[in-house]
């Protein structure tokens, strides 16, 4: 069966038809969508885990029963299992594991732009690195076997653009792997000093018999191109975008396991032709290892470690070297026109809480979701962000320095999803070490930024069935917070009042925002609101709030009708009663 | 055969997905080697999204830079501006007339540029612009736009109308088939 497959779903049948039998993840952009297609299947288990570490942990959990196993993590989802990652390297495993991590080059949907690839160096196992949905597809279907004939977790890695790019896919079968039998093995699976000591000389060994491997791995393979002078060495979508440029008239080293590398074929290839070149995004992992072959090779300095590249890049850059390369001709030249930055969604309830938290001037410290879209103007409402969880522990270490000047003016915010992956450790820290610190939970039922994912807090799991249910509050409560309240933050008064008396209380507290976001299909959008251009005197109050719905047209606020979902925040701020015309709640 | 090259553009969660989902559908059929790409996340929210569509005999890159595009379909104005750069010479811009403030006009700090389509014409772009919306209306809704616009790509097409239908009876739910076709047909005839 050929078909059109973005990388994540052609992953998603590779790991499926390689015998996977469970899978658990955390999502994250550009990764989600692996786990969400895996879920499809009523025959393998899977979920939704609370956080990347404890996703490793779970699918460790099944490759020690016997199932093959995986997770799939964007890239800073690894820095949060880099802690299961780095052992399991000594573990091994007993039925395959494999944990796809996808990068983002250019940041389209993250707050860093790291490469993974050096964790597959640091925690000594094997990488495998598709080009496109087809490849995708067969390495993921082989990292298992990979795995299992090496005892080593695989690192599978993506990046957006092949994540979220289709291609054509021929489609197998599905392999029938019986579940393997568990035995006992302490001297594997305990990583207590004696063992872990035995263990260390067997990862390294397996390394060496890795680049063995990678010498006769089918997915590291040299195109000559006996009349060019030019070799170049690549992996992952720059090799799409060399093949773009160049056709079939440069060698080119194609890199499909970027670690451990296959030196022999390196010399070898790079013997072959005149002038060495590396072309890779991000970090130059590819170049330094050739350079300490003692192989003179030129890359970075060509390209930059920054950003995603394209065909363009590489036809610049090697214009730049002085090849004849001709370049497309633009139609014209376009005057600048204004940015369209992503938006907080009209009706979306964190606004109504962002509004009243900007009102009365105070610090915000951030999170990773929909929300950190409150940084944007005209709202301006947060001071940092910087990664899951930091929001409240960081809240923690800023009233700790700074103390009562602080504390009655700085609150965290951090969604539900995001306080279930790691914002609960850091509000047991304030309640146990102490700060008068205030937390809100900006609870909008869903994992909202990821394109609606359940979690722990729902009710519902990865399939949509009803699941055990986060009681938050009871949660805060737990964790040491005696202060816990619900408000809703359509209710601008309400919302004023209770930061206000939160923040003035003598204790640490926790406000829950709670209203679904609303996007959610059981969330009925209200009539919308009209605003009255005769009643209206142009204060712009209403402008405030950054709603998409709202714009000012000729000295006069005007709603879009079409985008309007009838929330009222923007009616309770209008002192002249232009806004109104919904239903009543 | 030459890659062929499709920018679809427009504003997050105006039906750009369904649109890349039925011309990757068509090409398939008609037996191209495809590439589709575009991003999710983050710009979802309300910002400008691109999708690339790329066809031929064998397609290399999934996207398409400056002075590559054959054809830029557009859902709305200031978009189709945005994105003027990437059409190569002789390629063609199709965009509905639409217009959609950014939050930077909404809060006053730009203004949205109103002769923007003229500007593009007098700087000798090829721009066919026209109204999508009131064909998506006569239709039966609004969110029928995207296939409006569609339709009256595919006339630009080499590809039969009947090979279109059919693509398109893939991938629409069968409740909303009716009106897609008469929105496809309406855009398809405008052309």
């Amino acid at each position: 069966m050929k078909k059109l497959l973005i990388g994540n779903e052609a992953v998603a049948w590779g790991l499926y038809h390689g015998g996977l039998g469970l899978v658990s993840s955390y999502p994250g952009t550009p990764s989600t969508e692996i786990t969400e297609f895996l879920a499809l299947h009523d025959d393998i288990h899977s979920e939704w885990a609370p956080n990347e570490k404890v996703a490793a942990e779970v699918a460790f959990g099944a490759s020690l029963a016997g199932m093959r196993s995986a997770c799939a993590m964007k890239h800073v989802g690894l820095n949060v299992a880099a802690d299961p990652l780095f052992t399991l390297s000594y573990t091994g495993v007993t039925a395959g594991m494999v944990i796809c991590v996808a990068d983002d080059p250019a940041m389209h949907s993250s707050q860093n732009e790291q490469d993974s690839r050096h964790y597959a160096i640091a925690a000594k196992v094997p990488m495998l690195e598709p080009s496109d949905s087809a490849e995708a597809y067969a390495f993921a279907r082989s990292a298992f076997h990979l795995s299992e004939e090496f005892d080593t977790p695989v690192l599978m890695r993506m990046c957006t653009r092949i994540a979220h790019s289709q291609c054509m896919v021929e489609l197998g079968e599905r392999e029938n792997v019986p579940m393997k039998d568990y035995v006992r093995q302490p001297a594997k699976y305990i990583m207590m000093p004696a063992y872990a000591k035995q263990k260390h000389p067997v990862v390294e060994e397996r390394t060496r018999r890795l680049a063995a491997y990678a010498e006769s791995c089918p997915y590291n393979r040299a195109e000559y191109a006996p009349a060019s002078e030019i070799g170049i060495v690549t992996s992952g979508c720059s090799y799409l975008y060399v093949r773009e440029v160049f056709g079939d008239s440069v060698s080119v080293l194609k890199i499909g396991m970027p670690h451990p590398l296959p030196d022999q074929m390196i010399r070898e290839f790079a013997s072959r032709v005149k002038k060495l070149y590396v072309v890779e995004e991000l970090d130059p992992i590819l170049e330094n290892h050739i350079r300490s072959l003692g192989i003179p090779v030129r890359g970075q300095e060509l390209f930059s470690a920054v950003g995603e590249f394209s065909q363009k890049t590489i036809r610049d850059a090697f214009r730049a070297e002085g090849l004849m390369l001709e370049e497309p001709e633009a139609q014209g030249t376009v005057p600048p026109v204004p940015g369209r930055p992503p938006m907080m969604c009209a009706g979306c309830p964190h606004r109504g809480m962002y509004y009243t938290l900007v009102k009365n001037r105070i610090t915000v410290l951030g999170d990773i979701g929909c929300y950190t879209l409150g940084a944007v103007a005209p709202l301006n409402a947060l001071d940092s962000t910087l990664c899951m969880g930091a929001s409240v522990s960081g809240l923690h270490g800023f009233n700790a320095a700074r103390r009562e000047e602080t504390e009655r003016k700085t609150v965290a915010v951090i969604g539900d999803s995001t306080f279930m992956h790691s914002g609960m450790t850091g509000l047991v820290n304030i309640a146990y070490n102490a700060t008068n610190s205030t937390v809100i939970i900006l609870d909008n039922s869903i994992t909202g930024m990821t394109g609606h994912q359940q979690n722990p807090t729902t009710g519902y799991n990865i399939k949509g069935d009803p699941a055990a249910k986060v009681d938050l509050e009871a949660l805060c409560r737990a964790l040491g917070i005696r202060r816990v309240r619900v408000v809703d933050p359509y209710d601008l008064k309400a919302c004023e009042e209770a930061v206000l008396e939160e923040l003035a209380a003598e204790e640490p507290s926790v406000i829950i925002s709670r209203r679904p976001c609303v996007l959610l299909k059981y969330v009925k959008a209200k009539a919308p609101l009209t605003a009255d251009a005769g009643k209206c005197r142009g204060c712009r109050k209403c402008m405030k709030l950054g709603c998409p719905a709202i714009s000012f047209r000729e000295g006069k606020a005007c709603i879009d009708r079409t985008l309007c979902v009838g929330c009222g925040v923007c009616e309770q701020l209008c002192a002249f009663g232009a806004i109104g015309g919904g239903e009543k709640a | 055969m030459k890659t062929t090259s499709v920018m679809i553009v427009g504003v997050g969660g105006q039906g750009r997905l369904l649109a890349s989902r039925l011309l990757g559908t068509v090409l398939t059929d008609e037996g191209y080697d495809v590439k589709v790409s575009e991003v999710h996340g983050m710009s979802q929210r309300g910002g400008s999204v691109v999708t690339y569509v790329r066809y031929g005999d064998s397609v290399y890159s999934p996207i398409v830079t400056e002075g590559e595009a054959d054809y830029i379909i557009s859902f709305e104005k200031l978009e189709a501006a945005r994105y003027a750069g990437c059409l190569r010479k002789g390629g063609r811009i199709i965009v509905n007339t639409q217009r959609i403030d950014p939050m930077p006009v909404i809060t006053g700090a730009a203004e949205y540029p109103e002769n923007i389509l003229e500007e593009l014409k007098e700087a000798g772009f090829l721009v066919d612009d026209f109204d999508a919306l009131t064909p998506a209306l006569e239709a039966g809704s609004p969110k029928a736009v995207n296939i409006v616009l569609m339709g009256h790509f595919a006339a630009c097409t080499s590809i039969g109308r009947e090979r279109w239908l059919a693509a398109l009876e893939k991938v629409v739910r069968p409740k909303f088939l009716e009106m897609n076709r008469k929105a496809f047909d309406l855009g398809y005839a405008g052309k």
